[in-house]
């Protein structure tokens, strides 16, 4: 079995190590890492337990080789807290019982974030297509797509205060 | 008045303390727990339905890098242990010895240094097998020329059938109806509730930890009734129970599924005390699928007998219950089919006769309940169909149908034909608040106006009876372990509480509703108090969360401790206000003395002079612990109403509306309730819809991964609607009657109902589940109603 010398950047911290070519990305990032708020639920690319952002982009972390991450940047349910601040997706998910057994919630978090980054207002309709790769057995859904339009409302609101308090810009 | 105090006590929509750390990330669940030196496990399953083992080579497992050990049947029947006991007086191999009865069944165990070396050492064991006819069809199991499917036990059952259940009265019941078919109605449906699985997200395991020289053995464990399994650990393994310390950490869901013992369980712990390392054992979702407990697999003939004008007098049930190749019912003792004897209802039956036979198959162990107490969703769906098909007998709306034979208000507390004592109810008040919320009349004109229009429109409705909250422990047990609950209450000096119950969430939210519960009691808010529980070494005893008995038992065991607790400290303020304890008044938060509003105390200086200032004749500190018997069941109800339309080009069903009012008792938390609510009405939804684990001929799964087996996401589940009534119960200390399980076993019919009602005027009476678009397609074509 091959192994691997890889560099990935992960909620801005950099983790480098050598990995089996077959080692996949989420058993390196739970196991390896210790970043287990990822989660494992089906192994088939089916639940969304594992969904974590590569470069942006909503990933199955179960349907990719941890090799494969080499050179990018991730983000992890770990990483949505800032500062001691809570994301507008994890206030969401607390406000409106967007959550039970918390299994699924960080897949289903890191999705709804990949889906406001693209569409900072989306629709009901909108939301549950942009989670419709998450399985959730307890909450039925209705109250985690309340919990996305709660973070799409304040982001949208964080994002225009800067602007009218004149400091917007880069 | 005294200072009000603030609480967030029952009925609040207090927010749940548990979230802080799941959205963080900062679950701790059993796959996340790492320990020094952990050696993983993984099992060789046998790819066969029924098959002779003729051979287990392990050795060139045994030369893969990173194995360190193949643990075989053989193995452990040298240590006893190749077979254990189930929940239903049944033995099950943990590793099968010469035969395997059903695919995915285990066989070995490797133990190795990393999950993927496990796994190659599992590919590297060669098993040599002898194929056997393969039985799945339960009917053709019974048949006299049907292979015998369990030779090691056929001394004592010498057939594929397990047993014989009847209970009612079958003279009387066989009475009514000869009367009903010379001067009333008789209306007979056969329905098949075909084989589910409650898939967790999270699926089961374990980390064992062995430690040789104290012989302490820690078990992590997916585990909905920690205390049950540690008791059942030391009997099987001859363990001494005090060291042995089962830990449900954070278990992401559950629905039945963990509450059995599995093979993987008892094999991680034999492997942690051979290798005396800890040994961690992950099911992926195939496993899951197809080893571990199912649920449901009931065929049922469901028989009414009513007069002309549809009044119900008797009910007529025979089932055959296809339990697989072991016996692993997760059942009481007394109870072989659970409570599927409450099939009458809501509906006042004067007379029923119930028949279950239960049969081996070549398919996987189980009978537990996904998400309902032992069987009633099996019995809720039945009657809610059968009161369908005599509606359309009699030719009234299913609604008045109802409305006709509801069990009334006034009888409460309510005898049923078949034994039980409802504690309260009103179910005529449930539906007609479902029928306003969504214009019944209204619906009725638009499908009216649509079929004549030749759209395909439906209304269901169910008006389902829930029992839940066993014990009682003389009548209910696990293994013979009666059926109460518990709670321990520690108030600190400063007046701050650490709660530990017997009962553990597998999201359900017991750190919040049962601090709620306490607050109430106590008058404080529930940030004062932190709840834990799953730690069977710091817990006290307790059966466990499933068959929504966490809320009827160990919430009634926590309102009891709160009680004790308030008992002794109005002993403390009798003797530090120097009046006699009849002279104290209770107020949230506060004894004060009558008339004298501004003398008191609070529980806090309540607890602080529990440990310094305790008077003489009283024991020092302020703690309290309750085991509760419950002296009944409670009886949660509910009435759903669905409106579907059916597209006549693919057969697709769509859930327009789903109304659904249900009745819990006192609410503890209407937050949390809702989106138990939500949670349940989604699977249901599932197996009316989308989900079976079926089989084909030869025994293979067709439902072992989660792109065969269709659990409804976002896109397929409706936007609920939810409306309560509140019924509370009598003799539950808050009145509270649980809720988690109601909307799964009302809601299937609800939605059937309104399938079948789209397609009752060309003749449809009843579709199996799952309504796939192919069935209603089939129909459609058949009838001529198809699209082109």
């Amino acid at each position: 079995m091959s192994t691997h010398h890889i560099t990935v950047t992960i909620n801005g911290t950099t983790y480098e190590g050598d990995v089996e070519a077959r080692t996949l990305l989420v058993h390196w990032i739970r196991d390896t890492l210790h970043l287990t708020g990822t989660h494992i639920g089906c192994d088939t690319t089916s639940c969304g337990a594992c969904t974590i952002l590569v470069d942006g982009k909503a990933t199955k972390s179960c349907t990719m080789f941890a090799v494969q991450a080499d050179g990018r940047q991730l983000m992890t349910v770990e990483g949505l807290e800032q500062d001691g601040t809570l994301h507008p997706l994890q206030e969401g998910f607390h406000q409106e019982h967007a959550l039970q057994c918390g299994y699924c919630t960080p897949g289903m978090m890191m999705s709804g974030l990949a889906l406001l980054q693209r569409n900072p207002n989306p629709t009901e309709q909108e939301i549950r297509v942009g989670i419709s790769g998450n399985l959730c057995r307890c909450t039925g859904y209705v109250n985690i797509v309340k919990a996305i339009h709660y973070a799409a409302e304040k982001m949208q609101a964080a994002e225009q205060v800067p602007v009218s308090a004149g400091e917007g810009g880069e | 008045m005294a200072t009000e105090v603030h609480t967030h006590g029952l009925g609040e929509a207090y927010k749940r303390k548990e979230d802080a750390r799941f959205i963080r990330g900062q679950g701790n669940y059993v796959d996340d727990v790492q320990l020094p030196g952990m050696l993983y496990g993984d099992i060789v399953r046998s790819p066969y339905a029924h098959a002779l083992i003729k051979s287990v080579d392990t050795s060139e497992a045994l030369k893969v890098p990173g194995v360190l050990a193949v643990i075989t049947g053989k193995d452990l029947d040298a240590a006893g242990l190749a077979w254990m006991p189930t929940l239903s007086a049944d033995t099950e191999a943990v590793l099968a010895l010469d035969r395997v009865h059903y695919q995915m069944q285990e066989v070995a165990f490797v133990v190795a240094t990393s999950r993927y070396a496990a796994a190659d050492g599992v590919a590297a064991v060669d098993v040599e097998y002898e194929p056997l006819p393969v039985v799945v069809d339960p009917k053709k199991a019974l048949e006299p020329d049907a292979p015998l499917l369990r030779p090691d036990k056929k001394d004592k059952q010498p057939t594929n059938q397990i047993y014989h259940w009847e209970t009612g009265e079958r003279a009387a019941t066989d009475a009514a109806f000869a009367e009903a078919e010379a001067n009333g109605v008789v209306v007979s449906q056969e329905m098949y509730i075909p084989r589910i699985h409650p898939a967790p997200i999270e699926t089961c395991g374990c980390v064992a930890d062995f430690h040789k020289a104290t012989g302490k053995l820690t078990v992590w464990m997916t585990s909905q009734a920690p205390h049950a399994h540690r008791t059942l650990f030391a009997i099987v393994a001859g363990l001494p129970e005090h060291r042995i310390r089962i830990i449900s950490p954070d278990v992401g869901g559950g629905f039945g599924n963990k509450v059995p013992i599995y093979p993987g369980y008892v094999c991680a712990v034999v492997a942690s005390i051979t290798t005396g390392k800890p040994v961690k054992w992950i099911e992926d979702r195939t496993e899951n699928l197809c080893s571990t407990g199912f649920a449901r697999d009931y065929h049922i003939k469901a028989e009414i007998a009513a007069d002309k004008e549809g009044t119900v007098n008797a009910l007529r049930v025979y089932t055959l219950a296809d339990h697989g190749a072991f016996d692993a019912a997760a059942q009481p003792t007394k109870f072989p089919a659970g409570l599927f004897h409450i099939c009458t209802g809501s509906y006042d039956f004067k007379h029923a006769f119930v028949e279950v036979d239960a049969v081996h198959t070549n398919k996987a162990p189980g009978g537990i309940a996904y998400r309902c107490s032992f069987r009633v969703t099996e019995a809720s769906y039945m009657i809610e169909r059968a009161m369908d098909t005599l509606a359309r007998q009699v030719g009234k709306d299913p609604a008045q149908l109802r409305l006709q034979n509801f069990i009334k208000p006034e009888a409460f507390p309510y005898r049923s034909a078949l034994n039980w004592t409802y504690d309260s109810g009103n179910y005529e008040t449930a539906l007609k608040l479902a029928m306003k919320n969504v214009d019944y009349e209204g619906l009725r004109r638009e499908q009216a106006e649509k079929r004549a229009r030749g759209e395909l429109m439906g209304i269901g409705i169910s008006s389902f009876t829930e029992i839940v909250g066993a014990g009682p422990g003389k009548h209910f047990d696990i293994a013979g372990i009666q059926m109460f609950d518990s709670c321990e209450i520690r108030v600190h000096p400063t007046g701050k509480i650490l709660a530990r119950i017997g009962v553990q969430t597998q999201g359900q939210g017991h750190e919040t509703t049962f601090a709620q519960i306490i607050a109430a009691e106590l008058g404080m808010s529930p940030d004062d108090v932190d709840v834990e529980h799953g730690d069977t070494d710091t817990a006290p005893y307790g059966l466990g969360t499933y068959a929504s008995r966490s809320t009827p038992v160990a919430g009634a065991a926590t309102a009891v401790a709160a009680r004790k607790v308030r008992d002794k400290a109005k002993k403390i303020a009798a003797y530090l206000l120097e009046v006699g304890e009849e002279d104290l008044e209770w107020e949230p938060g506060r004894f004060y003395v009558k008339g004298t509003p501004a003398k008191g105390k609070t529980i806090q200086e309540l607890a602080f002079a529990a440990y310094t200032n305790c008077p003489p004749y009283l024991e020092p500190g302020l703690e309290a612990v309750d085991y509760y018997d419950p002296p009944n069941l409670t009886y949660p109800f509910g009435s759903y109403i669905c409106v579907v339309d059916i597209d006549r080009g693919t057969g697709l069903v769509h859930i327009r509306r789903f109304m659904a009012v249900d009745d819990c008792g006192t609410i503890i938390n209407p937050m949390v309730v809702e989106g138990q609510i939500h949670g349940g009405l989604t699977q249901g939804l599932a197996p009316a819809l989308y989900e079976e684990l079926s089989y084909d001929e030869d025994g293979n799964v067709l439902g072992s991964n989660f792109q065969d087996y269709l659990i409804p996401t976002a896109m397929e589940t409706p936007h609920w609607e939810t409306d309560k009534t509140v019924t509370p119960s009598p003799h539950h200390p808050i009145g509270a009657k649980g809720v988690g399980e109601s909307p799964t076993v009302g809601a299937p019919q609800a939605i059937v109902n309104a399938v079948v009602d789209a397609l009752a005027h060309v003749g449809v009476r009843h579709i199996d589940i799952p309504i796939t678009p192919w069935k209603v397609w089939s129909i459609l074509k058949e009838k001529g109603l198809a699209a082109d």
